[in-house]
């Protein structure tokens, strides 16, 4: 495919978060060819420092700026502070829920420990315009550093996808593949939960067949 | 840095233990029996002995300063502190006090880690609400740290009544309490150690040690750009040592399956095999084998990261004190000695200067 501005668009990552998991990302986009822009809560002069060491190269940018940048959003903020972004900030955008309801770590929010439908249905209501995918969430983040691997080669770890808008999904399924791993549809937004931190296959690494099986049975049985 | 520098340390949950037979111990006796294991700590010749602070039925660090109180008045040289203090949900003048008094009875031996805490039972508990975890930390290390360093000191915050010209008893000779900020991982954690011009410490759970080299170059960095002169960086890890590598093994590994059995029947995680374990191990960050195995891991990982302090969690999960004993006997006179040695053996590289290259280019 000839080079296009519509191939520089879609190599274009915005990273919401500059904490461990967001900054692990922006390396792994990084490498697989993603300009990358990133902010934090508050000001891009905050995070100047981190992005200079922690992933030169990338913009360090507000989160206005993020969504200006990009159409492909990853929000990876703690998920007890989802709710200070504003309603309609993602308007058209796929954003990609890297996020896990921890109780012990965000404490008890009634509405995510009720999410029956799983923790990214509530994001989406929340940003009900924008186009949300669950994906990214259910490694340990450090995977992103020492899991990478180029496309077929032995040993890569999957990392599975759940949306309801499957334009958006196979968008995500893309970045999965360039981030350096095998890409699987794990289905609707709801059946996302199967991803959580109670689900199956939360925190260990799986290749792309035992992921999918693993999937298909947990959907399967519910 | 020589390596007469680095301090070895010795981290405690005082997590309620089984005796020989598998039955519990009462948290009393837990809680005897750690003061016992520090009273071995220092026999050894370990440099530093550190409780936590948790709010939980199984682990009994919720008085940590009472239990380093009762060790200081047993023991000469070993240094007595935290691992960590959940400063988020204290008060820093208590802080002070307690910490300058143990400073006191020990002679000098008090120190300090500070930390947000990973996890939040602390919060309710005291009345503090999550959706102030940041600000929490931020004003409380501020007034603590002023607290440590002069007083009189007039101050006035959001979460505590002001302070006007005020003296805090005992006073705290120059250079006393040692206060380290503990983080998880987080960059911005990292930055704000720097910023305060506190040491850092580097809490680590599990997963390759590797990850924390920018982290570490991060926090180098942020001191140059806050003006302060380089400072020491430690790090927290669990691990066993036994006689063999295969001992180690099989003494932790049922406790360590335990847990992680327990978690997969409250929460649906994937159950603990053997392999993640042995993983966890080879590249991950359990200290775990025979002195010569753990000796020369922790070695590399000083070298990896330009390491001032080591604090091994010693045993995971509800082992045996007899067990626990064993193992502190076995890293102060052999595992210590053998890491110094270790790493007189080649000078160690200037910091910084490479750490960030090796930990990214490393296995990708």
């Amino acid at each position: 495919m000839p080079a296009s501005s519509g191939d520089a668009t879609e190599r274009r990552l915005g990273i919401v978060g500059a904490g461990k998991v967001g900054t692990t990302i922006v390396r792994a986009a990084m490498a697989g060819g993603y300009d990358v822009a990133l902010s934090g809560s508050g000001s891009a002069e905050r995070i100047a420092l981190i992005v200079d060491v922690l992933a030169p190269g990338a913009r360090a940018v507000t989160t206005d700026e993020v969504v200006q940048f990009a159409s492909l959003i990853v929000v990876a903020v703690p998920m007890h502070r989802f709710r200070e972004l504003p309603r309609d900030r993602f308007a058209g955008k796929i954003l990609v829920d890297a996020m896990n309801y921890w109780e012990e770590i965000d404490g008890i929010d009634e509405e995510l420990a009720a999410a029956t439908g799983g923790t990214s249905r509530v994001v989406q209501e929340r940003f009900s315009t924008a186009r949300v995918v669950k994906s990214l969430n259910h490694l340990g983040y450090y995977d992103f550093d020492n899991g990478r691997r180029p496309r077929g080669a032995p040993g890569r770890i999957a990392l599975a996808a759940a949306g309801d808008d499957r334009a958006a999904v196979a968008a995500v399924m893309q970045l999965i593949d360039r981030l350096g791993f095998d890409a699987v549809d794990a289905g609707a937004l709801e059946a996302g939960r199967a991803l959580e931190p109670d689900g199956p296959v939360f925190g260990i690494a799986h290749s792309a067949d035992e992921l999918s099986d693993l999937l298909w049975s947990e959907a399967s049985s519910a | 840095m020589t390596t007469q520098d680095v301090e070895f340390g010795l981290d405690s949950f005082v997590a309620i233990t089984v005796d020989e037979s598998g039955e519990e111990l009462s948290g009393d006796v837990v809680i005897r029996n750690t003061v016992e294991e520090a009273v071995l700590a220092d026999a050894v010749g370990i440099d530093s002995f550190n409780v936590a602070e948790h709010y939980r039925p199984d682990m009994m660090d919720s008085a940590g300063h009472v239990i380093l109180a009762a060790i200081a008045g047993r023991t000469e040289r070993i240094r007595l502190g935290t691992a960590v203090t959940v400063l988020s949900s204290q008060d820093p003048v208590r802080v002070y006090t307690q910490f300058a008094t143990l400073d006191a009875v020990s002679n000098g031996r008090a120190q300090l880690i500070v930390g947000r805490g990973s996890l939040i039972e602390s919060f309710p508990l005291f009345g503090y609400d999550l959706a102030d975890y940041e600000e929490l930390f931020e004003e409380k290390l501020e007034l603590l740290t002023r607290l440590l360093r002069q007083q009189p000191v007039t101050w006035s915050g959001k979460f505590r009544s002001p302070l006007v010209n005020q003296y805090l008893s005992p006073p705290l000779p120059e250079g006393h309490l040692p206060t380290w900020v503990g983080v998880g991982g987080s960059p911005q954690s990292v930055i704000r150690a720097a910023r305060f011009g506190l040491p850092l410490m580097l809490a680590v759970i599990g997963g390759p040690p590797g990850r924390f080299a920018p982290l570490a170059e991060l926090y180098r960095r942020a001191l140059e750009k806050y003006g302060h002169p380089q400072l020491k960086i430690g790090m927290h890890s669990h691990g066993y040592v036994a006689r063999t590598d295969q001992e180690a093994v099989d003494i932790q590994w049922p406790h360590w399956a335990d847990i992680f059995e327990k978690a997969a029947a409250e929460r649906g995680w994937a159950r603990p095999t053997m392999d993640r374990f042995q993983a966890e191990v080879s590249d991950g960050s359990l200290y775990l084998g025979s002195p010569e195995t753990v000796a020369t891991k922790i070695a590399w990982v000083i070298r990896l990261l330009g390491l001032s302090r080591f604090d091994l969690a010693y045993a995971t999960g509800r082992m045996p004190h007899e067990q626990k004993m064993a193992t502190i006997e076995l890293y102060g006179r052999e595992v210590i000695p053998r890491v110094r040695e270790l790493l007189a053996e080649s000078a160690p590289e200037p910091a910084s200067a490479s750490l960030l290259g090796a930990a990214t280019h490393a296995g990708v």
